[in-house]
C-alpha cells in the first residue's frame, strides 16, 4: 500500500515537473507565446466588432460583436494549446533533451499529461487574456460558466493532443507550422467564428457540420451567450469522443516509439 | 547479483543494418568497467538499449536482477546516463536542469534541491547555477551532464565517452570524481576513445567490434598479454650512430631522441645500465604508444583480417 502510494507521488512530481517546465516556457517567451493572440485579437474587436460590426447590426440577437467574442477567445485557446505543445515537444525532439524524459522511470502516460497540461495552460492563459480584452469592448454575462469552462478545458485538451501527435511525427520545424496554417486556421474561420450558420445556403450548412470545429464554436458560445446553431450535447460528446481516441493514438505511438526511439 | 547482465543483445535498424549481433555482457556490481570500440562498433547502440533509448530487436537486459522489458521502470530508476552527445534544453538556466532532471525521476523539489546543490558543488559548477546551459563551454557542459546523471544517486552510472573534447585540466579533474564515485559503491560503464583514460580508470574491460565483443577481460590480463612495449627516449646529448645494446632493438627519431622496443624478458633497469656503459644519458622516457591503445588495434585489425579473410 505504501509502495504503491510512493509510486502515485512519484508520478505526481515528475507531472508537475513537466508542467512547470511547460508553464515557465511560455511564460518566459510571453512576447511569442502571449502577446501575439492578444494583439490579433484586439484587432478583430476593432475592426469586425467596432468599425464593421455596427453596420451589420445583430446575429442571433446579438450585437455582432458580442457574438463573435465566443469564437474569437476559442481561437485563441485551440491555436495556443496547439502551438505549445507542438513546438515544446518537437523542440525537446530536435535538441533531444526529450533524452532526460525517456530514461527517467516517467510512464508515457505521465509524459502525455504532462505536456497536454502545459497546453492547457497556454491556452487558458490566452483565452483569458482574450476574454480581458474583449471586456474593454463590451459586456458579456456568461450564460452557464459550468458549460464555458468545460468546453474551454476540454478543447484546449483537445489541440493539446493534436500538437502532440503532430510533434511525435514532425521531422522538421516545417513540419510543426503545417497543421495550424493549412488545417487549423481555415477549419476555425469557416466554423462559425465570425458568422451563424444559419446564414448560409443550406448546402454549405451540411457541409459546415462536417467541421469539428464548429461544434466547439458553438458549444463555447452557448456557455456564454446561450446561443448556438447545434446541440451541446453533441458538442460535448464529439470533443469527448475525440480526446479519448487521440490519447489512445497518442499511448501506442510513445509506446511505440515512434519518432523518438530508433 | 550483476550490475549489467545482458543477454544475447541484437539491434537491426531500419534498412537492416545490424548494430548488434547477440551480444552477451555482464559487469560486476561496483567495477569500473570500460566498454571500447571503434566508431560503429555498436557501444552507443548497446548503452541506447540499456538506458531505454533504443528500441532492442531481441535479447535480454537485466540491471540488478531487474528484467528491462517486465520492470522498465525499476531498472530506470537504477540508471544514470552521461550521453556522448549533448542534451539539453540550451535556453534553461545550469540549476533548473538539474532539478527538472529530480523531478523526472519523482524527487520532490526541496531534496531535489538539495542533491542539486550538492552535485553541482562537487563538479565545480555552483558558481555557474543561473547561467544558461547554451553560455557554457563544452567542458563545463560536460561536468553538468555528469551532475545531471547522478541526481536521482543511481546505483549504476553509464558514461559515453564522457571527456570528449574536455581539456586535460578539466578531464583529470573528471576522473578522480568518477573514482571517489566508484570508491563508494556505485558501478560505472565507461566509453571513451581515450585509451589512456581506460586504463587509468577501469579494472575491466570489453572491447567491442563490428557488433559483437571482440574481448571480455581484466585490463591486468589484457596489458600482460602484450609481448612488447616501445619507449621513446629524449637523450641529454645527442648520438649520431647507434650504439649496439645487446638484445634491445634501438631507432632513431632523430640524433637526439631514441626509440627502443622492450619485450618481456627485458627490463628498464637493464636498458640503463645497458645505455650508462655507453655514455648515453637519459633525460625522459615515455611509452611511444598507450599499451592499450596498441592491444586495441591489435585486436580490432586481427577481427577485421578474421572477416575479410573468411568473406
Amino acid at each position: 500500500m505504501t509502495g504503491r502510494l510512493s509510486e502515485w507521488r512519484r508520478y505526481w512530481v515528475t507531472f508537475e515537473t513537466i508542467v512547470t517546465k511547460e508553464i515557465l516556457r511560455f511564460a518566459r517567451i510571453w512576447v511569442q507565446t502571449i502577446l501575439p493572440s492578444v494583439i490579433t485579437t484586439t484587432l478583430y474587436f476593432v475592426i469586425f466588432g467596432r468599425l464593421i460590426g455596427e453596420r451589420i447590426g445583430t446575429m442571433d440577437g446579438f450585437p455582432y460583436l458580442d457574438f463573435i467574442v465566443p469564437g474569437l477567445v476559442l481561437m485563441g485557446v485551440i491555436t495556443n494549446s496547439y502551438s505549445n505543445v507542438v513546438s515544446s515537444f518537437y523542440s525537446s525532439k530536435f535538441s533531444r533533451y526529450i533524452e532526460e524524459l525517456l530514461i527517467s522511470p516517467a510512464p508515457n502516460w505521465v509524459i502525455l499529461a504532462g505536456y497536454v497540461a502545459g497546453g492547457v495552460a497556454r491556452g487558458l492563459v490566452v483565452g483569458t487574456a482574450v476574454m480581458l480584452v474583449a471586456l474593454l469592448f463590451t459586456e458579456i454575462h456568461i450564460h452557464s460558466p459550468l458549460v464555458t469552462l468545460l468546453i474551454c478545458l476540454m478543447t484546449a485538451m483537445l489541440f493539446s493532443l493534436g500538437g502532440f501527435i503532430n510533434a511525435i511525427y514532425a521531422n522538421s520545424f516545417d513540419d510543426i507550422s503545417i497543421v495550424p496554417t493549412f488545417v487549423l486556421t481555415p477549419l476555425t474561420y469557416l466554423g462559425g467564428v465570425f458568422y451563424s450558420i444559419s446564414l448560409l445556403p443550406e448546402v454549405w450548412q451540411r457541409v459546415s457540420l462536417a467541421n469539428p470545429l464548429l461544434y466547439m464554436v458553438n458549444a463555447f458560445r452557448y456557455g456564454l451567450l446561450g446561443v448556438s446553431d447545434i446541440p451541446i450535447g453533441i458538442a460535448f460528446g464529439m470533443i469527448l469522443i475525440f480526446i479519448l481516441i487521440l490519447v489512445a493514438f497518442s499511448l501506442l505511438l510513445l509506446r511505440r516509439g515512434v519518432g523518438i526511439k530508433t | 547479483m550483476f550490475a549489467l547482465d545482458a543477454q544475447q543483445l541484437t539491434k537491426v535498424y531500419k534498412g537492416g543494418f545490424q548494430a548488434l549481433k547477440g551480444v552477451d555482457l555482464q559487469v560486476e556490481e561496483g567495477d569500473f568497467f570500460a566498454l571500447l570500440g571503434p566508431n560503429g562498433a555498436g557501444k552507443s547502440t548497446f548503452i541506447g538499449i540499456v538506458s531505454s533509448l533504443v528500441r532492442k530487436t531481441s535479447g535480454r537486459v537485466e540491471i540488478f536482477g531487474r528484467d528491462l522489458d517486465r520492470d522498465p521502470e525499476g531498472v530506470k530508476s537504477c540508471i544514470g546516463l552521461v550521453p556522448q552527445e549533448f542534451n539539453f534544453n540550451l535556453f534553461l538556466p545550469v540549476f533548473e536542469v538539474v532539478l527538472n532532471q529530480a523531478g523526472y525521476y519523482g524527487i520532490p523539489r526541496p531534496e531535489a534541491k538539495v542533491r542539486a546543490e550538492h552535485y553541482l558543488r562537487q563538479l565545480d559548477l555552483w558558481d555557474r547555477r543561473g547561467t544558461e546551459m547554451r553560455k557554457l563551454s563544452g567542458g563545463l557542459k560536460r561536468r553538468l551532464m555528469i551532475a545531471r546523471a547522478l541526481v536521482h544517486e543511481p546505483r549504476l552510472l553509464i558514461l559515453d565517452e564522457p571527456t570528449a573534447g574536455v581539456d586535460i585540466e578539466i578531464r583529470r579533474s573528471m576522473w578522480s570524481f568518477l573514482r571517489e564515485l566508484n570508491a563508494k559503491g556505485t558501478t560505472i560503464i565507461l566509453t571513451t576513445h581515450y585509451l589512456e583514460e581506460a586504463e587509468s580508470l577501469c579494472r575491466n574491460i570489453a572491447i567491442i567490434n563490428q557488433g559483437e565483443i571482440a574481448e571480455r577481460t581484466s585490463l591486468t590480463a589484457l596489458l600482460s598479454t602484450l609481448n612488447t612495449e616501445t619507449f621513446v627516449l629524449n637523450l641529454k646529448g645527442c648520438v649520431s650512430e647507434l650504439p649496439e645494446l645487446g638484445g634491445f632493438v634501438l631507432q632513431h627519431l632523430d640524433d637526439c631522441t631514441l626509440e627502443v622496443e622492450m619485450n618481456r624478458d627485458h627490463t628498464i633497469n637493464g636498458l640503463f645500465d645497458a645505455l650508462s656503459r655507453n655514455g648515453i644519458e637519459v633525460i625522459s622516457l615515455r611509452n611511444k604508444q598507450n599499451r592499450l591503445e596498441r592491444l586495441f588495434l591489435e585486436l580490432v585489425d586481427r577481427r577485421a583480417a578474421g572477416l575479410e579473410g573468411g568473406a
